[in-house]
């Protein structure tokens, strides 16, 4: 691959911030961001589905916005711009509210669809802490799952929203939202 | 996993900057907005070029700006962002609903407005991995396996069409949901190339010809989409088919905008089909002009809008469901503007203008 001539489509190193910690990873200009993340940072939580923005199995947060990561070229990236992908959702050893509900409530079978469905659902509850089941679908429009038939998926991420610590409204008091 | 082919990568920071890269290069330059029309036409084979002109970099593409005399989106604008923007009045509700419904909530966070307009026509043929392609023996949009728009504004024919194997055009379907609400609005957009800028109306972007769909130069670069003011006696509304409540591309759609006197009768209308030809196809209105919209001009309205359409056997559904459906959604369309309650619109209007609550 170093061989190319240099035309742009060798690979350049790119900074960017991927779940909270800076990472310098070498992206050609050809390289979706879901390949610089399994291949290039051994992140494989992201799944590749159709690879083709038809299922939603890709899905990460790019500032904290659910794109496809299959259909978004890497050299596209600002330098320092932060992506989250499901390995940053857990606390350590400890699930988030939205992994332990899916857990709990049936949100899973395979599993394949599952890093997609999370990561899209975190953003739904960053924007919309209270959603409504409609609410919730909407925003999981985008993410196929051919296991569950959804409703324990719209369930978990319901039952999900108390516990997910969000900043206090203006004015509330201050420690309303504990975790599980 | 499926790979997109090397190619050169230059970001330029302004449009005309991208118009002279890819007007220099020739046929083999690529423009790129949000990627959800070009990648996956890279990936599957369709597309080949040794240069991509990324417009991330164009701060002013990402801009919009209202004004009295309307709204203008820069081409760069998201899916997403035009669908919920705040300067859109209930009477660019076509616009909120052909941008909000179209493909998927992702898809429309990368998607842009100006992408949509100029996203290639699609094909059961054509919309294919290049092996399943190769095995028919490839296509007229794609006679050696890559789309060929430069052959095809040259006149040149070469391979067959499936869907119409005696003929000798393309008849991939048009596609954007965005380029009939637009059309129905009344819109235009600026494009712009290394010499300077024209401006035109999304009616007149698009050519019939599933192989080289848009009436752009090779290297004009759209840049604005401006959105007129419409005033409070315009009502419009956005019905797109399809199969599944998301991610599908509209198998037939209407656009239509309508301004009615107090007294109930037709002052000015425009309407626009999506999904049932090359290109958006215009409505003639002159029909409904001085009339009330009774049920009977309703009926004979959308009669006469669907008989230009041309739904052939290359999207999902039957091509004849589409045409006695696209009527009734003409006729469903019709009847919302006319201020008929949601409930009395029917089964098809929870399916295709469910994106928004009725304004």
């Amino acid at each position: 691959m170093e061989h190319a001539p240099a035309t742009g489509r060798t690979r350049a190193l790119r900074r960017l911030l991927v779940n909270g910690e800076p990472v310098d990873v070498p992206v050609a200009p050809h390289e979706t961001l879901l390949e610089v993340l399994r291949e290039g940072l051994g992140l494989t939580g992201t799944k590749h589905g159709c690879e083709l923005g038809e299922c939603g199995a890709c899905a990460v947060l790019v500032d904290g916005v659910p794109v496809l990561a299959c259909l978004t070229l890497a050299v596209e990236l600002a330098e320092h711009q932060r992506v989250d992908t499901i390995e940053g959702l857990a606390d350590g050893a400890r699930l988030h509210p939205l992994q332990e509900a899916f857990a709990a409530l049936g949100g899973l079978q395979c599993g394949y669809c599952t890093p997609g469905m999370l990561m899209t659902a975190k953003a739904l509850l960053a924007r919309e802490p209270r959603p409504t089941a409609a609410q919730v679908r909407e925003a999981l429009a985008g993410n196929l799952c051919r296991c569950t038939g959804y409703g324990p998926i719209v369930e978990a991420v319901l039952a999900a929203a108390p516990h997910v610590a969000g900043p206090a409204p203006l004015g509330a008091p201050a420690a309303a939202e504990a975790r599980p | 996993m499926m790979r997109c082919p090397p190619f050169r990568y230059l970001a330029p920071e302004t449009a005309a900057e991208a118009a002279r890269l890819v007007a220099a290069h020739g046929p083999g330059a690529a423009l790129l907005a949000g990627g959800t029309d070009l990648l996956p036409r890279l990936k599957r084979g369709q597309a080949a070029p040794d240069l991509v002109v990324g417009l991330t970099r164009v701060a002013a593409l990402r801009r919009a700006r209202a004004g009295a005399d309307g709204l203008e989106l820069g081409a760069g604008v998201t899916l997403a962002a035009t669908a919920r923007h705040a300067a859109l009045t209930p009477a660019h509700r076509a616009l909120a609903l052909a941008a909000g419904g179209a493909a998927t909530p992702h898809v429309r966070n990368m998607g842009t407005l100006g992408g949509n307009l100029c996203a290639d026509t699609r094909c059961g043929y054509y919309d294919q991995p290049r092996p399943w392609r190769e095995a028919i023996g490839f296509c007229l949009k794609a006679p050696a396996g890559c789309a060929e728009p430069a052959a095809a504004r040259a006149g040149e024919v070469a391979g067959t069409c499936w869907v119409a194997p005696g003929g000798r055009r393309c008849w991939a379907v048009a596609s954007s949901d965005a380029a009939p609400a637009l059309i129905a609005l009344g819109a235009e957009v600026t494009v712009c190339s290394g010499e300077g800028s024209r401006r035109l109306a999304v009616a007149a972007l698009h050519r019939d010809d599933g192989r080289a769909p848009l009436l752009l130069a090779p290297g004009e670069v759209l840049t604005t989409i401006h959105v007129p003011a419409l005033g409070p006696a315009w009502r419009t509304t956005y019905w797109k088919l399809r199969r599944r409540g998301s991610f599908d591309f509209p198998v037939g759609a209407v656009a239509l905008a309508v301004r009615l006197a107090a007294s109930g009768e037709v002052l000015e209308a425009r309407a626009a089909l999506g999904g049932v030809a090359s290109r958006p196809l215009v409505v003639e209105t002159d029909a409904l002009l001085g009339r009330r919209l009774d049920d009977e001009a309703v009926g004979a309205f959308a009669e006469a809008a669907v008989a230009p359409a041309r739904p052939l056997d290359n999207t999902d559904y039957q091509p004849a469901w589409r045409r006695r459906a696209l009527r009734e959604a003409v006729a469903g369309a019709l009847r919302e503007v006319r201020g008929d309650p949601p409930e009395a619109l029917g089964v098809l209007a929870r399916a295709a203008a469910r994106v928004l609550p009725r304004a």
